[in-house]
């Protein structure tokens, strides 16, 4: 897993810690049951604080993405993932209908749109595009 | 995630001399973490830390380590901390190994082959006198010495100062190793503020004997911001939210808190660094505003 911290973002350090941990175990890259490297490894190899670290660990355990266990560390959490895909989905599902919203209105066909998203699915690179999709 | 409990305690700490008084110091450290203690020549930096090692006596105030009165049980906390001092002062004829053998003399918990892994860490010749040592070479042999009881605590007045980058960052390193067991916490003095960038948890800034605040180092860098602009610009903003201002021939930059971006468009919106924040609260406490957080 690559974990990059940008200096000059708006992004707060344990958001982009969190968006970023949340993208390898959506991606599957982080597999259910996986451990974490420890809030202290974490910081100490990112250079930065343990208490960004540490915050970072309970946004992810408060959103189910992540379990912590005392004494043996944090592990991805197996349960939610199927209802994160489905969250997903739906986040989708709600872009795609106001895309055709804006083609009906622009008059644009069903042809058309579909050949546009085509075309826009291959432009996108793979990974690391624009992250997790927020709220 | 266990929550952290304080390993240093500080309250209402005071000290006067001729010319300086350390004011009201109150200041807490949690296990686990490094704090970074910032501010100019002459702040009440060295004095706090000699305080706390009870090396001068305070006139009023408390001081818990561990959980213990710093005075009443001064050999058991001292057995758990480890001190390096400005300048390193072991004898100039004597090598790493003979200074390991007086120190295990000295000292109980004394570690001579943790102290022997240290110096193979940092490449330091364990038979090469300390006179041969550079400045850096003597700087890594203290902190091998700190660090050679196993203390929870170290204490570390400007640990990185007259050090090349490369070696500071490999005495950073350290610390962070050190770091990884939670029970451990470092309170350094530096006035390379770069290197509390790197490395520190929290900030705490110190100036003319008085504690202007102590908080999360990530936490300063995202309420604050740095803004640059024009005279103009300047006029129409909010005086509140500035925390100081410097003004130049052709525009200025001030610290500001960062909760209200609207008010800040069409101005240059950085983050700022430690130092920006170091230098604009200083200046702002001077001028008598005592800006809060």
């Amino acid at each position: 897993m690559n974990i990059i911290i940008r200096n000059t973002g708006e992004a707060p350090i344990y958001e982009q810690i969190v968006v970023q941990i949340k993208n390898a175990i959506l991606s599957g890259e982080l597999a259910e049951g996986e451990p974490l490297p420890s809030i202290r490894l974490l910081a100490k190899e990112l250079r930065i604080s343990v208490i960004t670290t540490k915050r970072a660990y309970e946004e992810l355990e408060r959103d189910g993405f992540i379990v912590t266990m005392s004494g043996k560390g944090s592990f991805v959490a197996p349960q939610n993932l199927e209802l994160l895909r489905e969250e997903q989905r739906r986040a989708l599902e709600q872009h795609l209908t106001q895309a055709v919203a804006a083609a009906k209105a622009a008059g644009i066909s069903r042809q058309e749109l579909t050949e546009l998203l085509a075309l826009l699915y291959e432009d996108e690179p793979e990974e690391d595009g624009g992250g997790y999709p927020q709220g | 995630m266990s929550v952290t409990q304080p390993v240093l305690e500080i309250q209402g700490l005071r000290k006067e001399y001729a010319g300086f008084c350390l004011q009201d110091l109150s200041l807490t450290i949690e296990d686990g973490t490094i704090t970074g203690l910032v501010g100019a020549n002459g702040a009440g930096k060295s004095t706090t830390l000699k305080l706390i090692l009870n090396l001068i006596r305070r006139d009023a105030g408390s001081i818990r380590i561990f959980g213990m009165d710093n005075r009443e049980s001064e050999r058991e906390i001292k057995a758990q901390i480890g001190v390096v001092f400005d300048e390193p002062c072991f004898h100039e004829i004597l090598t790493p190994r003979q200074i390991s053998g007086y120190m295990g003399a000295l000292y109980a918990g004394w570690d001579p082959a943790g102290f022997a892994r240290l110096l193979d860490r940092f490449s330091l010749p364990a038979a090469k006198a300390v006179k041969e040592f550079s400045r850096g070479m003597k700087m890594k042999l203290a902190i091998a010495a700190a660090m050679a009881h196993h203390p929870r605590l170290l204490l570390l007045d400007e640990p990185t100062s007259g050090l090349d980058p490369l070696v500071r960052d490999e005495i950073l390193d350290m610390f962070l190793e050190f770091l990884q067991d939670e029970h451990h916490a470092i309170v350094l003095s530096s006035h390379i503020t770069s290197d509390l960038e790197k490395v520190a948890d929290t900030i705490a800034l110190i100036d003319q004997g008085k504690l202007l605040f102590h908080e999360e180092k990530d936490l300063l860098r995202e309420q604050y911001v740095l803004l640059k602009g024009s005279a103009a610009q300047l006029a129409k903003l909010d005086k509140n939210l500035l925390i100081g201002v410097r003004t130049n021939e052709y525009g200025f930059e001030a610290l500001a808190k960062s909760r209200r971006q609207a008010a800040f468009a069409g101005l240059s919106v950085e983050r700022p660094t430690i130092e920006d924040i170091l230098l604009f609260f200083t200046r702002a406490s001077r001028a008598g505003a005592h800006p809060g957080l």
